[in-house]
Order: C-alpha cells, then structure tokens, then sequence
C-alpha cells in the first residue's frame, strides 16, 4: 500500500465522491419513504382503480431492474422531449423504486392496524385526512421501520448505479481514478469500506431511532 | 309498555317534543341481509337507555347508525332539533364529535398514552392549545380515576383501565349523548365492576346515554327504559320493572326469557 497515493489522490477524489453520494441518498430516501408512504395508503384506502394503479406502480418498478429505469429516465425521456441532469434523473430513479418497495412495507403495516382505530378516530370527529395522519401512518410507520430501514440500507447501495448515467458519485470517482492509475485493488477496498461506514452509520441511527419511538406494544412486546 | 313498535307511527312520533335525540325509520341492509328494519327511538336528556338483545340483533349497527360510522339507507336522526343531512361531510365530522362512543374492545390508540388518547382529539379536531388540551384531558382521566396512569400506554393498562380512559376520551369532547357498545363484554368479571361504577357516575351527572349490555342487574336497577333488539327491530320496551313484571304475569315474553337465560349465565339474580 502507498500510504502517499492514498492520502493525496484516492482520499480526496473518493471524499469528493461521497459528497454526491450523500446528495443522492438523502433526497431520494426522503422522497422515497414519502412516496411509499403516500402508495400504501392509496393501495390499502382508495377507491379501487386508484389502489389498482398505485399497485401497478409498485409492480412495475419492483419489476424491472432499477439500471433499466436509470436508462429509461436519463437516456429515454430525451426522445419525448424531457430532458433530466445526470443527478436529477437518478435522483428520481432512486426515488421511485424506493417508493414502491416502502410501499409493499407500509401496506403490510398497514393491513395490522386494526379497523377499530379508525371508527375511533372517526366517532371523535376526525377527518380521513386527519385520521391517517395522526392516528394510522405514525402506527403504520412503526410497524414499518424495520422494512424501511433495510430499505435505506439497500438505496445506499444501489446509488452506486448513479455513475452509469454519469451522476459521478463515490464508485464513480473510484471507478475513474482506478482507471486512470490502475490500483483497483487499494482504491476499491477503499470504496467498499467507505460503503461499509456508511451503512454502520445509517444501522446506528436506525436503531436510535426505533428505540425513540418505541412504543410498549409494538413488535418487541 | 308498548309492544311491538311499528314504524312511524303516531306512537313511534309522540312522547315528549324536547327529546335530545330522536330516531324515526332508520334501516339498513347489508349485504342483501336486512340488519335494521324501521327502529325508532328517543332519548331525552339524562336518559340511561338499555339496548338488549341476542347477538346479531343489530344493537351494534344501531349505535354505529345513530352515530354514523355506518351510513342508514334510510331514516332521519334529529339531534338536539336538527335533522342531520348525511350528505356534506362537514355536517357528518360535527355531528359525530357530538355523540361519544365507547366501544366493545376499547379502540384506544395504541401508539399513544392514556393521556394523549385523551388529548388527541382536543387538539387536532377542536384545535385547543397543547396546554389547554393537557389541562382538560388530565381533568376528565381524574373523572375516571386514572390521573396517576396518565403516562402509560394501552398495551400497560388492564382493560377496565382501557375502557374508562376511553370513556374519559370521549367526554373530553363534551358530546350531548354516549352510545356505549357493550363496554364491558370484552371485560374479564373482576373487572366489570370498575367501568359499571364510573358509568354509573356518570348517570348520577346526567349525563345522556344509550347502552348496549348483557349487564342485567345494571339494566335493571339503572335504566329509565330497555329496548328489546332482535333481528333487526326493536320487538319490546319499556320501563324495566313494568317491562319483566307484565311478561311475568302475562306468562308470553321474549324479553324476560333472554333476561332469564343471559342473568344465569352471569350469576346475577334476576327476582
């Protein structure tokens, strides 16, 4: 190992990397877990040709490679006129597949929320809106969170696709300078333990999180 | 007494014109299966009223209809003078704050504590300030003896707790009239005593209430009048010691047989 080459060349441009992989990763898991949100609901409330195309959504984007998706936004929409920056597009990707996989998690949530919480909430005089807001997604998302989570955990991953479309992210960065010097080895064992931290990180903070909101009854009795 | 109620009727209509509430006509089908033909009723205020009746009978879908959880197909249900239109939902989301229901397995919100079941309500659906909720909140869990377990959560309370904080949720938004379905059936026996007490008090307070039960010593000695349900109507009433006593006498009743075999299985003594 060349402890020189290390510290001046893979630590900066793999640093610099981070940084975009940090600004794909927390929109998109944001955005994501909003949308995922939002379709489990509508699978598991709507009227049922709103649940169907919610479920169509989730089919189709479980269904199909997420690279293919990436392709298909970036270098598809170009030739029906909508044009996407490399970062916007896989963005976008990120966020859509991730929706539908938070939306398989929070339906499951949701099927265990017993239909008597909401004739409570609605025999005190809470609106549908009101009642899903306050009473049924804070239940459903603690059911959901550990399938949230190793949601998370996945998208920190798959953001490495991002570079195929030119969003030059940390694998991108790797990918470049491993290239240009041909030190795959010590750069991409670079690049893995940098993932590695990342996800240790994101394990962490789930963990606090979901001993936050513990609440008595839910999951660990 | 009057005995098999017909509809609309003069007598379904008279009685006295200040009811708090009135039923006229209300039906409902489910599933090709008619769960209420034609019930009508009349509470006045700080009426205690008994639904009783064999399950299936359609106690649960007429408090359910009366409070609008369930939409009637047909009927009308005048509340305090006004009659209630089903059709805008602004109108069905006030009306339903003014009746409270206490339902048969509690309902309590399981990710909130006893005092934020009781809070939640106050502040979202009557926009009371967090300080002003807490105050009327921790007021009502003291009404029903629970102020010191206002920190747990449903999963930590027995269920005679459960049941009285949900009575304390419901009165925290000053309904006009309770409906009670069968609050205490999902109730272990040692527990019964502690929610038919605050119910009682209630009673005592004037407060306005519809109850289904299987609590016949409570019917008995509390309610102004029972209301026997069974497939879908109400088939007898009456003040509950006239009610059993002519059935005695008369030898023909279905009211007292179900009074007799339900006091049994409960070890209640009916004489």
């Amino acid at each position: 190992m060349d402890a020189a080459f290390i510290l001046n060349k893979v630590l900066p441009s793999l640093n610099e990397g981070l940084l975009v992989t940090l600004l794909l990763i927390i929109p998109s898991a944001s955005l994501g877990l909003l949308l995922g949100t939002l379709v489990g609901l509508l699978r598991s409330f709507a009227p049922f040709w709103i649940a169907k195309l919610a479920a169509g959504y989730a089919t189709m984007f479980r269904g199909t490679p997420l690279l293919v998706q990436l392709f298909i936004l970036y270098f598809g929409l170009p030739n029906i006129g909508i044009y996407l920056q490399p970062y916007s597009a896989a963005v976008l990707g990120f966020t859509l597949c991730s929706g539908a996989y938070h939306s398989e998690y929070i339906r499951g949530a949701l099927l265990s929320i017993k239909r008597g919480q909401i004739l409570a909430a609605q025999s005190l005089g809470f609106s549908t809106a009101k009642t899903m807001l306050h009473i049924i997604v804070p239940q459903a998302l603690r059911r959901a969170l550990p399938g949230c989570g190793n949601e998370l955990i996945y998208l920190i991953k798959y953001s490495s696709l991002a570079y195929i479309i030119t969003c030059i992210e940390l694998t991108g960065e790797g990918k470049i300078l491993a290239s240009r010097t041909f030190r795959f080895t010590e750069v991409f064992l670079l690049v893995g333990a940098y993932y590695l931290v990342l996800v240790s990180l994101a394990t962490i903070g789930l963990q606090k999180l979901e001993k936050r909101l513990y609440v008595p009854g839910f999951g660990r009795g | 007494m009057r005995r098999g109620h017909k509809g609309l009727g003069t007598q379904g209509i008279r009685m006295h014109n200040n009811a708090l509430l009135r039923v006229d006509g209300l039906s409902k089908e489910l599933g090709g299966q008619h769960i209420l033909k034609d019930v009508s009723l009349e509470l006045g205020k700080g009426d205690l009223k008994v639904l009783i009746g064999p399950s299936g009978g359609g106690k649960s879908t007429l408090l359910q209809c009366i409070n609008l959880l369930i939409f009637p197909d047909s009927g009308s249900i005048i509340l305090g003078g006004r009659e209630i239109s089903f059709r805008r939902k602004k109108d069905v989301l006030a009306f339903r704050q003014q009746i409270g229901m206490i339902f048969q397995d509690f309902n309590l919100f399981d990710h909130l504590t006893a005092l934020g079941n009781v809070q939640i309500a106050l502040r979202k659906v009557k926009k009371l300030s967090t300080s002003e909720a807490r105050k009327r909140a921790e007021r009502e869990l003291e009404r029903v003896g629970l102020l010191s377990m206002a920190h747990l959560y449903p999963a930590e309370l027995s269920g005679g707790q459960k049941q009285r904080v949900s009575i304390a949720r419901a009165l925290a938004m000053d309904p006009l009239l309770l409906l009670l379905d069968e609050p205490t059936s999902a109730l272990d026996p040692e527990l019964i005593g502690e929610v038919l007490a605050v119910i009682r008090d209630l009673g005592r307070q004037n407060i306005t209430m519809l109850m289904a039960t299987h609590q016949m010593g409570f019917a008995r000695t509390l309610a102004k009048e029972i209301l026997f349900m069974e497939q879908g109507r109400i088939v007898e009433q009456g003040i509950p010691s006239e009610l059993l006593e002519a059935q005695r006498l008369s030898g023909r009743s279905r009211t007292l047989d179900f009074c007799s075999k339900i006091s049994e299985i409960y070890g209640e003594d009916l004489a």
